[in-house]
């Protein structure tokens, strides 16, 4: 190449810094895109993160669909980082009207959610009063519970009959079952690729909890290093699972035979009953150590409103009509795709699918050792307990540091919230 | 150039009606024209680069959580969290060493592919286009490649497949940061992507070596092979090189969607636009923190493009050579 003139030395010099900067405003200018098409013009949108069971996106927008005051359309979220998604396109013109999550306290203090107050209360006592509870603030209800789930150990029955296994009652028990279990074929557990689905689990087994009740941090117990120890321990055996292709959220693994145990939620019942018939047992996170207890995590899903936005009653009422009158649609929500337990007493009652079998020790599970979301725990603290684990759990850091680590987090959004 | 007689022969004689001047309005406007055909250009540049960079650094002086329009004034409070911040250190100790290993693998990789190509009798066409076609690719869809079904940790996929029938237990390439195997995966996704882009650039740079060069040297008893390669092929190549290279870099800076979708909940193995990602966007949403971290990445791409500049002397013009 040959320039053309010396003389445009000035401009081309110019441009070229231009250039320069353009290139590095791609960090400024990065985040832009919110993961949306164009919206649904006058229609009311919903975000929904996608859920695993097949049908559950018809079934949204079939509910949708027999909603006659307003057009409601649906963002089915794809992808593992949902909250992501949620929290960036909330700040933007491009924000759901409403939106599933868990209940977690910044979003209310941040005046993202509606009060929601107006249209729980008439059918509070319907409720699981757990759930009413996790989403209340100041006497205030900020969401609507739409199903709940509880999440567990699924094993084969018959592999572990065939080790001579007994299921695993403490941490320590697990980890000798799954070194028993272990073949050249199957591994002997399965906690998902990045054990983020045990911590809370794991905490409360170690008799510990996330925060107390005077929302300070009770999570950093002796118990709990010693359970971290433990996980390192089950990390690097060798008998643990890594890398599958499906997460833990999905039944896959255990149902391919890629491993004995899984740790799963109460959804993913159906699909590894219809594969595995009888040879499918439960049991909780088993405790850690002498003074743990097992536990459950009684997970689950809410509709919220989003207080910023423009149409907030219209959302409101579409909620109310949909999770709070409409029976038929929150029981087929909650039992024909996934199994989950409705947050509704009248309708957990009458579902015969929870009744008897598996479902029902299931059912069990979620009232004897489960344990529901605190409101005051938020995603910046989940996050810093998941750096835990990455921390000292894959890698070989020293516990306590790494809780010291997350200490700091967790108190500097303590403070941001509670002051 | 021989063309030169050829052409002149051909043209008409200078046409005349310009000296009359009826179009001098437009042509003599010079600056008018200037700023016709750059000002869109000026105009869209500054609205999504300049007004965005104006907008991060006013927000890295500010409390901006879950907000871009913050009122509390902090000063520099967000830029001694984050040079405080071991991620983002880390993040930025991380883009190091990543770009120390894939920019000379893939200079490395994609000459040699432009040479063994350069070398071929018959089905050049074909092989060049074989190798450019990864380019074609998105980052994502590759990664999802790499992360499902080559480098999964189970029995099934394709390297432990591979690796089981010389007995090597079943490895999880992503997971398990201990030994750090994830660089293998994420160098190798970028090295399959970019390597056929930068093989056509050395290409088109092989065939402009004048063959008279290489007769000379064979003449003046240079050996074919290495000899050649080292003392003709690559003095030629390199301005080439140089471009290279630093298209490279600037690829390295922008590394994000294979850390982004191979690793997962890690607190390793994220470049800094990845770490700045989950400071501003992810669960935090703190625009001021990473704002500040932007600044101080800009300032540091800054410097060392200006230092390299210095060095290889790119963008010095055609007077330098």
């Amino acid at each position: 190449m040959s320039a053309l003139s010396n003389s445009n030395w000035d401009r081309r010099t110019v441009l070229r810094a231009a250039m320069g900067l353009a290139a590095a405003g791609g960090l400024a200018a990065c985040g832009s895109n919110t993961g949306r098409g164009s919206g649904g013009g006058d229609a009311l949108v919903q975000y929904f993160h996608a859920y695993g069971e097949a049908g559950t996106e018809q079934a949204i927008k079939r509910y949708a669909k027999a909603y006659k005051d307003a057009n409601v359309a649906t963002q089915w979220i794809t992808g593992s980082n949902f909250e992501s998604k949620l929290f960036a396109s909330l700040l933007t013109k491009e924000a759901p009207d409403l939106f599933e999550f868990h209940p977690q306290i910044q979003l209310i203090k941040s005046g993202q959610v509606a009060d929601l107050t107006d249209i729980v209360e008439p059918v509070k006592d319907d409720f699981n009063q757990a759930d009413i509870a996790s989403h209340t603030v100041d006497g205030k209800i900020y969401g609507v519970r739409m199903i709940d789930d509880p999440q567990f150990f699924f094993y084969r029955k018959s592999m572990l009959e065939k080790a001579n296994v007994e299921v695993p009652q403490t941490l320590d028990e697990l980890l000798e079952a799954a070194a028993k279990l272990t073949t050249d074929k199957v591994k002997g557990v399965y906690l998902g690729n990045t054990l983020q689905a045990v911590i809370r689990p794991m905490i409360w087994a170690a008799g510990a909890d996330t925060l107390n009740d005077k929302n300070e941090p009770a999570y950093h117990t002796d118990a709990v290093v010693d359970g971290i120890k433990q996980m390192r321990k089950l990390f690097t055996s060798g008998d643990l699972l890594l890398g599958a292709p499906a997460d833990y959220w999905d039944p896959s693994a255990l149902v391919q035979g890629l491993t004995a145990m899984q740790f799963c939620g109460m959804w993913a019942m159906p699909v590894m009953q219809e594969a595995l018939g009888d040879d499918l047992g439960i049991f909780p996170f088993p405790k850690v150590g002498d003074a743990g207890k097992p536990s459950v995590y009684n997970g689950g899903w809410s509709m919220f409103v989003n207080a910023k936005g423009d149409r907030v009653d219209e959302a409101k009422e579409y909620v109310k009509w949909l999770w709070i009158d409409n029976k038929e649609y929150q029981e087929d929500w909650a039992l024909s795709y996934g199994f989950h337990i409705p947050p509704r007493t009248s309708i957990a009652e009458s579902a015969d699918k929870l009744k008897s079998g598996l479902p029902a020790e299931g059912v069990k599970l979620f009232n004897e050792f489960g344990h529901f979301d605190n409101i005051g725990w938020t995603q910046a603290m989940i996050k810093a307990t998941e750096d835990v684990f990455a921390d000292a759990v894959r890698k070989d850091a020293d516990p306590e540091a790494a809780l010291d680590k997350c200490d700091k987090v967790v108190n500097a959004e303590l403070k941001k919230l509670f002051g | 150039m021989s063309t030169t007689t050829t052409r002149d022969l051909a043209r008409p004689a200078p046409a005349k009606p310009s000296k009359a001047g009826p179009r001098r309005g437009l042509r003599g406007s010079g600056t008018f024209n200037f700023w016709l055909f750059t000002g869109p250009f000026l105009i869209g540049l500054l609205i999504f680069v300049y007004v965005p960079i104006g907008w991060s650094i006013w927000l890295s002086f500010y409390e901006a959580r879950f907000t871009v329009t913050p009122s509390t004034f902090v000063g520099f409070d967000n830029y001694r969290f984050m040079l405080e911040n071991d991620n983002f250190i880390g993040a930025l100790g991380t883009f190091t060493v990543f770009a120390a290993i894939i920019v000379p693998t893939t200079w490395a990789l994609s000459l040699g592919l432009a040479l063994l190509v350069n070398r071929l009798r018959f089905m050049r066409a074909f092989f060049r286009s074989v190798f450019f076609l990864p380019t074609a690719c998105s980052y994502v869809a590759a990664s999802l490649i790499w992360k499902m079904s080559i480098f999964n940790g189970v029995r099934f996929g394709l390297a432990n497949t591979v690796l089981g029938w010389f007995g090597v237990e079943n490895i999880a390439w992503l997971d398990n940061p201990n030994p750090p195997w994830y660089w293998l995966v994420i160098l190798t996704a970028r090295l399959w992507l970019q390597s056929g882009f930068y093989m056509i650039l050395f290409l088109a740079a092989l065939q402009n070596i004048p063959g008279e060069l290489y007769e000379a040297a064979a003449i003046d008893g240079a050996k074919p092979g290495w000899q050649t390669f080292r003392h003709i092929t690559l003095p030629q190549l390199r301005a080439t090189s140089t471009a290279v290279i630093l298209l490279l870099l600037i690829a390295a800076y922008q590394a994000f969607d294979e850390f982004f979708n191979l690793l997962s909940k890690t607190t390793w193995g994220r470049p800094p636009l990845v770490e700045l990602y989950y400071t501003a966007l992810g669960d935090n949403q703190d625009y001021g923190a990473g704002s500040a971290g932007a600044v101080i990445l800009t300032l540091l791409i800054v410097i060392v493009t200006l230092f390299q500049g210095k060095i290889m002397g790119f963008g010095r013009g055609d007077e330098s050579k």
